[in-house]
């Protein structure tokens, strides 16, 4: 004991953080302990993905009925904030992630379109529901409903479901973290970074 | 008021009034040219004081267009439903939104989405759709090509 207090100038010894670069959902990289703390080694790239996707903040964009099971994974029982998004931004130049909720109509498409390109890079779209997806129960007959929300903008994640449980927009947003980690977003091919 | 008395009031304020039976409320079909008196009467006459139009909407029968009008009063608690029956090519009525203030929006709608005219109505223009559509969408001959897929 005395000896190592001597190494360490009379203070406690702290172990240093251990990186686990193989556990899911660890900080990635791997630390090797030294004297006076550590060094981390990881490719940036890898650090930076994690950081990103275990922080994006949702734009609040619920038009329809799929929106009611936003509101309730927002809230206490199913709680998406314990994955990272906790702060659902109402402006989109603070928003990482835009989760279409609901029914887009023809009316509504330029709106979409001009939230998306008010978005700050990088910025992911999940497509929540049926409505989204592929027009759901309005893709025959009607005159006013987009036929999905890809027509409009660029789309990473499809759910289906009408609506879908609050469990299977979690697993989305799962899904979501996970490609953004493995670099396969189509922000992230487009700009050649991740693999 | 009971359905019975309504109908027998009703007669002798409409004497071409024709019910159609069934259903919770009395329906009655009037003639879409007399509407303005019968509608300003509805509201005001001490029997029915009905002060309350509650729905305003416009059916497509292939053949001809009928507009349909609920009513209910919150004095006397009775409910009234008129029907006027409408010429397919040339769908005009007078407005009541000088009756029912309500009539206003709902009568845009219903120009909005059947192309009825609400004659003498103060602002009639479009209100769901965009200001520049071509058509009114809930007749059952619209076409829409590009949009719609025939199931």
């Amino acid at each position: 004991m005395s000896d190592e207090n001597k190494i360490n100038n009379g203070f406690t010894k702290v172990s240093p953080p251990t990186g686990g670069g193989d556990k899911e959902g660890a900080f990635p990289g791997q630390v090797h302990p030294t004297a006076g703390g550590g060094i981390l080694v990881s490719k940036l790239d890898e650090v930076i993905n994690w950081a990103r996707s275990n922080s994006l903040w949702p734009l609040v964009f619920g038009t329809s009925c799929c929106a009611i099971e936003m509101m309730s994974t927002a809230s206490a029982k199913y709680d998406w904030s314990r994955f990272g998004f906790e702060v659902a931004r109402a402006t989109p130049r603070q928003a990482d992630v835009i989760i279409i909720a609901g029914t887009i109509v023809n009316k509504m498409a330029p709106v979409l379109k001009r939230l998306y390109d008010q978005m700050p890079d990088p910025k992911y779209v999940i497509a929540m529901g049926a409505c989204a997806t592929s027009g759901g129960p309005f893709f025959y007959n009607t005159y006013s409903v987009v036929k999905g929300a890809d027509h409009v903008i660029p789309v990473d994640v499809y759910i289906a479901g009408c609506p879908p449980r609050p469990e299977a927009l979690l697993h989305a947003l799962i899904t979501l973290q996970e490609k953004i980690k493995s670099g396969a977003t189509r922000e992230q091919i487009k700009n050649g970074i991740g693999n | 008021m009971t359905n019975e008395e309504l109908k027998i009031k009703l007669t002798e304020l409409v004497p071409s009034a024709v019910f159609e039976e069934g259903g919770e409320w009395i329906t009655a079909f009037v003639d879409a040219s007399n509407w303005k008196t019968i509608a300003q009467q509805l509201r005001s006459n001490e029997d029915f004081k009905f002060d309350y139009l509650f729905c305003l909407t416009c059916i497509d029968w292939k053949t001809h267009l009928t507009m349909v009008y609920h009513l209910t009063s919150t004095i006397y608690r009775h409910s009234l439903i008129i029907k006027a029956k409408l010429d397919r090519n040339d769908p005009e009525i007078e407005t009541v939104s000088d009756t029912w203030r309500t009539a206003e929006f709902h009568e845009r709608e219903a120009y909005d989405l059947f192309g009825v005219k609400f004659l003498h109505h103060p602002d009639l223009r479009r209100l769901l759709l965009t200001d520049d559509f071509n058509g009114y969408p809930l007749r059952k001959d619209f076409e829409d090509p590009v949009n719609m897929i025939k199931l």
